[in-house]
């Protein structure tokens, strides 16, 4: 089969899935959200309190079990890193803050535009921009550095972590947080939810869909391969949406979303600059982390972070808005992310003219 | 002569980056490309072949030598 007949068919089934889960019993429009549902892993390891949002999501345990499998069985499974790992935790952390103020990682921001979301287009928007202004830095020279192969055990870490959250999962002691009321207490059937984490991390890992990469694969080389996945998920999503009569065209009463214009594209914006810098998406980050790259494995660790922050901290969007707390991080986060990027850029060009 | 890139170790899109900056500086010849994940290798197989530059694959090791020509 051709590459691009098989993301096409990939975005096809994230897109499908999707829909499914959310008419299963997932939050609206949140049928898969990198961002979201480790927030709430978050939550239910009680590294934020928000009882609304806690729950130890198995789409998230099936993904990384889905390309761990599917990475060793294809020999793909290579074990790497050592590439500025501190600096990604921190892009990391940054990338989910922005993303829970806009409320919601790529995929979920197209999913919420194929219902009519008008939010997510204004997302979409500063998602863009941030993604371009990542490329200018990246056009200039900007780099985290090199990995290096690393002693395989180091690559099954984070696969083991995903299982030992399966057994909490289906064990559920009482120091796990289930929430009881609001997104966290919406969920489809856990084996259906954990196929479908499996599924789509064997699609994703051989594929390596990326939402960041394809808008910025197209901005830099005009290469449309990528692309092709972010178009089919969000016209087969739009498709079932239709089909089921959860398209709501507009901007006001949208389902986990606010209308605060501004802060939906500088939050999309954020999460956009700090993910071209750490070279994908989160749902990229997840899967190469599934294939041992221990640098993606530090930074949905800082996506963890991140989200019990913004929790703890009262810094996410809701449905009323995004608190001032939460204005104020996303500017400290675009601040952040613009020195990481000026000044990593700043010493490779440096070191390359030295070196001359 | 040919220009040699050491891609390996570089998350995206550095990689594809480098060798395109490269066909970009000589417009043909031979680039050679060491790369170690089949992420990059896969990706830089695309743009070469989309910019209409031939693509030789060899495994070395744990690393695959890419060779590009035009």
């Amino acid at each position: 089969m051709n590459n691009k007949a098989f993301i096409i068919i990939t975005g096809a089934v994230v897109g499908a899935l999707a829909v499914l889960l959310v008419k299963l019993g997932n939050p609206p429009n949140m049928g898969m959200c990198i961002a979201c549902f480790l927030r709430d892993i978050s939550g239910a390891l009680g590294l934020h309190q928000n009882n609304i949002v806690q729950y130890l999501r198995p789409e998230i345990l099936g993904m990384v079990i889905g390309a761990f499998g599917a990475a060793v069985f294809t020999k793909d499974f290579r074990v790497w890193g050592g590439s500025s790992a501190f600096t990604r935790f921190i892009l990391g952390f940054f990338v989910m803050i922005g993303m829970l103020v806009f409320l919601g990682c790529p995929l979920r921001m197209l999913l919420r535009l194929s219902a009519g979301d008008l939010n997510a287009l204004v997302g979409l928007l500063g998602l863009i921009a941030g993604v371009l202004l990542g490329t200018v830095f990246l056009r200039k020279g900007f780099t985290l550095g090199q990995a290096v192969i690393q002693n395989k055990s180091n690559g099954y870490i984070f696969p083991a972590v995903m299982v030992a959250f399966l057994a909490l999962l289906l064990a559920a002691p009482a120091f796990i947080f289930f929430s009881q009321q609001g997104p966290g207490s919406m969920h489809a059937p856990l084996a259906i939810s954990l196929g479908a984490g499996i599924l789509v991390g064997v699609l994703a890992q051989r594929t390596r869909l990326c939402l960041i990469g394809g808008i910025r694969d197209l901005i830099l080389f005009r290469e449309c391969y990528m692309i092709y996945g972010f178009i089919a998920i969000f016209i087969v999503a739009l498709a079932g949406n239709l089909i089921l009569g959860k398209f709501n065209l507009g901007f006001a009463g949208q389902p986990v979303a606010h209308s605060d214009g501004l802060w939906n594209f500088l939050g999309m914006m954020l999460g956009g600059f700090g993910s071209v810098l750490l070279g994908g998406c989160p749902l990229r980050q997840l899967i190469s982390a599934s294939e041992g790259n221990t640098d993606s494995a530090v930074t949905v660790a800082g996506y963890l972070t991140g989200a019990a922050f913004a929790h703890n901290f009262g810094l996410a969007g809701s449905a009323k808005g995004v608190p001032m707390a939460g204005h104020n991080a996303v500017i400290v986060g675009l601040i952040v992310v613009a020195c990481i990027a000026l000044l990593n850029t700043y010493y490779n060009v440096k070191a390359r003219a030295s070196s001359r | 002569m040919s220009e040699i890139v050491d891609a390996r170790g570089l998350a995206c899109p550095e990689p594809v980056l480098r060798v395109k900056n490269v066909m970009d500086k000589i417009g043909s010849g031979v680039i050679k490309v060491m790369v170690n994940t089949t992420t990059a290798r896969e990706n830089i197989k695309r743009m070469a072949n989309s910019q209409k530059w031939s693509v030789d694959i060899a495994e070395d090791g744990d690393d695959w030598l890419i060779t590009l020509t035009k």
